[in-house]
């Protein structure tokens, strides 16, 4: 039987609460708990008081503003992967989202929470590096962004601090891109063995825009950004994705594991790179 | 902490360890034994119950953050004698060997049939997804949902 060691627990009842509360000692964010109360199970985790931000309806949204889309960090994946709007401007999110966990698992897990948790396998923070979006980060002073190619520190380790919340991720829009999310798990709702995400804007079959997202493979801020520099300005034809593939797979650091040995790995990194770049390329040339 | 949750209609308040799990605060603090404790790793779903309306593995939320909030299980499915369409489709089409699963499996199935009174097997095996049965083979638990899509006017039981 697996039971979380002592702890108290606090329920915000506005973000400005919650960010009163989040400025004490040994204070930790409870929202969807689907990451967070598994590790307490473990007791990988042992916070001395939780705040959970369940109720905070604020932060639950997903809509377009101003030329990006801004979700709210208490979107649940469910609301990622109902939403037409994230779906039409971003496929990689309905692409990832099919595969985070499973279905009942995906309406309670957050957004937000997911990117907090920064495990260096979960999905979200590669797509979402992938496409260069910003986390919002609330605090009593005010809001702080932070491109989520710096979020993370390392693993389960975040640019947040105490006081600290984050608020939303703002992605920014580009007409005409094309993006996609490809995985390889060991079984329906595991976590990634390795995961590629891409987004393209072309002009005329030239690239213009490029973003690459690695899961699980130790890239560095998620992101196999060499493979990003050979891509940009380059016609996207299928040899220009091998290549790129091949020098993401070059630039990340896989670890052996239960998963599979190193080398394994990054043949996934090329193979799933260049799926998600041919994929993403082909979704722009569409629009 | 004071825990008050309205549970299958019943207001119930207890006292309990802020670390009290939701699937034990039903089964050891109210007595209701039908959801199941099963992987005790979010992975089985047998102790899938709904919370606010919505499925969640008991076993990966806190009492607490039940608090105030509605929770319905499987003891629920039944109104007034007459079983649920999804209970009756898991007698007729041998939707179960041992039953552990099964509680989990038909709270999630009628969550699927009041979104979609008309779902497709692959949607059925999709929802199904995050639960696990060690018996069937899932063969007959797919075409118990089937049989529930099939003959809700016959057993108007259940739904909400």
């Amino acid at each position: 039987m697996q039971v979380p060691s002592h702890v108290e627990y606090e329920r915000a009842t506005s973000v400005e609460h919650a960010l009163a509360l989040l400025g004490r000692p040994d204070h930790c964010v409870l929202a969807g708990g689907h990451s967070l109360i598994p590790m307490m199970k473990l007791r990988l985790a042992q916070p001395g008081v939780l705040v959970d931000i369940n109720g905070l309806a604020e932060l639950a949204y997903i809509r377009e503003n101003g030329g990006q889309l801004r979700i709210g960090a208490l979107a649940r994946h469910a609301d990622l992967l109902d939403s037409n709007i994230a779906g039409d401007r971003f496929p990689i999110f309905h692409d990832a989202e099919r595969v985070v966990a499973d279905p009942i698992v995906r309406l309670w897990g957050t957004i937000g929470g997911s990117l907090c948790q920064a495990d260096p396998s979960e999905d979200l923070s590669a797509v979402f590096a992938g496409v260069r979006a910003t986390a919002v980060i609330r605090g009593q002073g005010g809001d702080r962004e932070v491109p989520v190619r710096e979020f993370h520190l390392g693993p389960y380790e975040t640019v947040i601090g105490p006081g600290e919340l984050l608020a939303e991720i703002r992605v920014p829009v580009h007409p005409g891109a094309g993006s996609a999310y490809e995985k390889v798990a060991r079984r329906v709702g595991d976590w990634s063995i390795a995961a590629a995400g891409a987004v393209l804007q072309l002009k005329k079959r030239t690239i213009q825009r490029a973003g690459i997202g690695l899961t699980a493979v130790a890239a560095e801020h998620f992101v196999a950004a060499e493979a990003e520099d050979f891509l940009r300005g380059q016609p996207a034809t299928e040899e220009n994705f091998k290549q790129a593939a091949v020098i993401a797979a070059e630039h990340c650091h896989p670890v052996p594991d239960q998963r599979g040995p190193e080398d394994y790995k990054r043949h996934l990194v090329a193979e799933l790179t260049t799926r998600a770049l041919r994929r993403a390329a082909a979704r722009a040339e569409n629009q | 902490m004071r825990v008050a949750v309205t549970v299958n209609g019943t207001e119930y308040a207890r006292d309990v360890e802020p670390r009290l799990l939701l699937i034990h605060f039903l089964r050891d603090e109210l007595g209701l034994t039908g959801s199941h404790w099963g992987c005790d790793t979010s992975n089985c779903g047998s102790c899938v119950v709904w919370l606010d309306q919505r499925p969640v593995k008991a076993c990966t939320v806190l009492a607490a953050m039940a608090d105030g909030r509605v929770v319905r299980t499987v003891e629920d499915l039944a109104r007034d004698g007459q079983l649920d369409p999804v209970q009756q489709g898991f007698i007729e089409c041998h939707g179960l060997q041992c039953g552990f699963c099964t509680p989990g499996m038909m709270m999630t199935a009628r969550w699927l049939l009041d979104r979609n009174p008309d779902p497709a097997e692959a949607e059925i095996r999709e929802v199904l997804s995050g639960q696990v049965c060690r018996c069937t083979g899932y063969e007959n638990i797919v075409r118990s949902v089937r049989w529930a899509a099939q003959h809700s006017a016959e057993h108007p039981g259940g739904s909400q």
